[in-house]
């Protein structure tokens, strides 16, 4: 493989490795502080890329229309989280996975309403929409190269914001020991709910720099929950570095796998069962790697609690 | 009491249904009407409601009702709403089938019921071959047809090598197959990806690692859409020759990508500027109904439509004539005028047709559109139809 099919893929596997961070951010925390297992986590990254779409439609600019989507995505979660989930906090895991799959299916249905089955459109923005060259002559398409930027710009703030600040010191007591720090007198119920604020935005963040590459249709937030929930296990649950090299990891195996397989088991097998086995295999790489981590360190790669 | 309301109410049920053998026509419209590749099914649907309108709601004459469901581009489901609509609706006849995998899964239910199937877009060669069946008849294309057609075109500009590219099912195999078959010459890569993938930038990265002479991409619906987006972001437009099938190329597609696409070479079995007088009728009545231009999908609705009307004039209204059905399809092309021009069937129940090259440019009004710049093939016959033991 050539120096440029490599760097290429790198690039490829990064730009989707840091939206599977943003996911994953907000449902570690969650999962860290609260032990609540939100499937529900999808439907939010399906509704922000639906009210980026019609925010965009509506204002004309995909840059006013990003804070917007945010916004109004949190104030979706929030509303969520007060009104369903804040009753499920005591309940065990199972009643959890129960109640929040019933949104998804309720989410599905009311996007289906609201905007109709076909999928809407979602364009990256004007100054974005051709290639940029980089080093070496290889050319990249820019919004791709954005979106590297806008996620590691979010990393760096979440890196920023639970080490260095106040908030950021309850979040990492909270998702270390929830017992105590209720008793060192933290309201955890209001830090909860910021965090799932947050996290909401997070995962509109995602769906909207994701919406113009892939489609933005109902059912888009199951697959990709699924990813974040592997990124999560193999990270460490709680812990948002955990979570970033957990999805950086992911994103690289996964489109290292897509591109490698097929041109290994070209050698091998007749065309078409080699791209057949390529993809397929290549999503079994990610929960081989998952498996291999947990047999080495069944808390993940940097577990939240000691 | 209870007994002679019971045998009342299924003696009524037995007229009913009886009733409507005889002087109504239901039609059980199988289709992909949501999702990514939703758009191609409503095409389809469009152009057969069209048809249907401007015939005053009867189709050889009688009065028809058309019965819609949606597949979803799911074989399972597809398969259950078949059934359902042969044994709980109780349709006439069948038609509507978007995806050749839907079609492969559906068609064992539809064949065994002897109910006849007129397809408006699928026809995979494995039922056009060796499994070919007298229920079976497609008022679009062989499946091969447009990938044939791109082939010899592929072949007559002389490129040295080509690099493939189609989704892994039934038709993304026949896709390459005809492709192979009408270019002949050296074929770089074969990539098949997965049904509804929707990131493509694995792939990409891989053609332009290749620089192979021409590209031929068969990716239908939202996958195209995705592909071409994605294929012009990463530059490639400006370093790779793109020839597509004019599924990948037609309204749904160039609405959602636009400009990029001017200049773009494909092959179908019709076009919007075609020089007939049914033609003109079509797309005049279609732009008035529906305020867009129609793809080559609608035509094949609208053409099933009106080949389902030829034919049941044809045994005046008597379908359950098996022979006398069969036959009658055949003939329908030669008595009514199609948008396409004109065409006869071969006896594997598949269109031999002329096969045209398009460029996508912009028309009169400034809109993107498919012009037809000359014909590659004339009165192809499928491949597979010497396959096909049937008289």
């Amino acid at each position: 493989m050539s120096g440029i099919l490599f760097l290429e893929q790198t690039l490829n596997g990064l730009q989707f490795g840091l939206m599977l961070f943003l996911l994953a951010a907000g449902l570690t925390l969650v999962f860290g502080i609260m032990d609540m297992i939100n499937l529900a986590h999808g439907s939010l990254y399906m509704i922000g890329a639906y009210l980026m779409a019609s925010f965009v439609a509506a204002t004309g600019s995909f840059w006013l229309a990003l804070p917007l989507a945010l916004a109004a995505t949190a104030v979706v979660g929030v509303a969520l989280e007060m009104s369903v989930l804040r009753r499920l906090y005591e309940r065990d895991h199972l009643a959890q996975v129960l109640a929040t799959f019933a949104i998804i299916l309720i989410a599905n249905e009311a996007v289906r309403i609201v905007w109709g089955p076909q999928p809407i459109l979602l364009n990256a923005p004007a100054g974005l929409t051709g290639p940029v060259e980089l080093p070496g002559g290889v050319q990249y398409a820019s919004y791709r190269l954005a979106i590297i930027g806008v996620g590691t710009a979010v990393a760096v703030l979440l890196y920023v914001l639970v080490t260095r600040t106040r908030v950021g010191m309850l979040v990492r007591a909270g998702a270390s020991n929830r017992e105590m720090a209720i008793a060192m007198g933290v309201n955890i119920r209001r830090l909860f709910t910021a965090v799932f604020a947050l996290g909401a935005a997070l995962c509109a963040l995602a769906g909207a720099m994701l919406g113009p590459i892939l489609a933005v249709q109902v059912g888009m937030g199951e697959n990709i929950l699924i990813l974040a929930f592997v990124v999560i296990v193999i990270g460490g649950i709680g812990s948002i570095r955990g979570a970033f090299v957990g999805a950086l990891l992911v994103g690289l195996v996964d489109t290292m796998g897509r591109a490698l397989l097929p041109i290994g088991f070209a050698q091998i097998f007749p065309p078409q069962v080699a791209s057949n086995l390529g993809p397929s295999l290549s999503s079994i790489m990610i929960y081989v790697l998952m498996a291999a981590v947990l047999v080495f360190r069944p808390q993940g790669l940097f577990p939240a609690r000691g | 009491m209870l007994r002679k309301m019971l045998v009342a109410l299924i003696a009524g049920m037995a007229l009913a249904s009886t009733a409507q053998a005889a002087n109504e026509l239901k039609i059980g419209f199988l289709s992909t009407l949501s999702g990514p590749a939703g758009a191609i099914g409503i095409e389809i649907r469009d152009g057969f409601n069209l048809a249907l309108k401007m015939a005053g709601g009867k189709l050889g004459g009688l009065p028809t009702e058309v019965v819609f469901a949606d597949d979803q581009l799911n074989p399972e489901v597809g398969k259950q709403l078949a059934e359902r609509l042969l044994k709980r609706d109780r349709v006439n006849l069948m038609t509507g089938v978007v995806f050749s995998n839907v079609m492969l899964a559906a068609w064992p239910t539809i064949e065994a019921s002897k109910t006849f199937y007129i397809a408006p877009n699928a026809t995979p060669t494995r039922i056009s071959g060796q499994g070919c069946s007298p229920y079976f008849f497609s008022a679009s294309w062989p499946n091969e047809g447009y990938h044939e057609a791109a082939g010899h075109f592929a072949k007559s500009k002389g490129y040295r090598n080509a690099y493939l590219i189609a989704p892994n099912y039934p038709a993304g195999q026949d896709a390459t197959s005809g492709f192979k078959r009408g270019y002949g010459g050296t074929i770089v890569a074969e990539v098949y990806t997965k049904l509804n993938q929707l990131d493509y930038s694995a792939e990409l990265a891989q053609i332009r690692a290749a620089k192979p002479e021409v590209l031929y991409v068969f990716l239908p619906g939202g996958m195209g859409i995705n592909f071409f987006k994605q294929f012009v972001a990463a530059g490639l437009s400006k370093e790779v020759q793109l020839i597509v099938p004019g599924f990948v190329s037609d309204q749904d597609i160039l609405r959602a990508v636009g400009e990029p696409m001017l200049g773009i070479f494909d092959t179908a079995h019709w076009a919007y500027d075609l020089d007939n007088d049914a033609n003109r009728k079509f797309v005049a009545a279609f732009e008035k109904e529906y305020n867009r231009i129609p793809t080559v999908f609608a035509e094949q609705g609208y053409t099933t439509a009106l080949v389902i009307d030829a034919a049941v004039r044809g045994v005046k209204g008597k379908i359950e004539d098996e022979k006398a059905f069969q036959s009658a399809l055949r003939a329908a092309p030669s008595r009514f005028k199609s948008p396409r021009g004109e065409w006869k069937v071969a006896h594997n129940g598949t269109p031999i047709q002329d096969y045209y090259l398009r460029v996508i440019a912009k028309d009169s009004q400034g809109r993107l559109v498919n012009k037809k710049i000359g014909v590659v093939v004339n009165d192809h016959v499928d491949f597979w139809a010497k396959e096909c033991k049937m008289k």
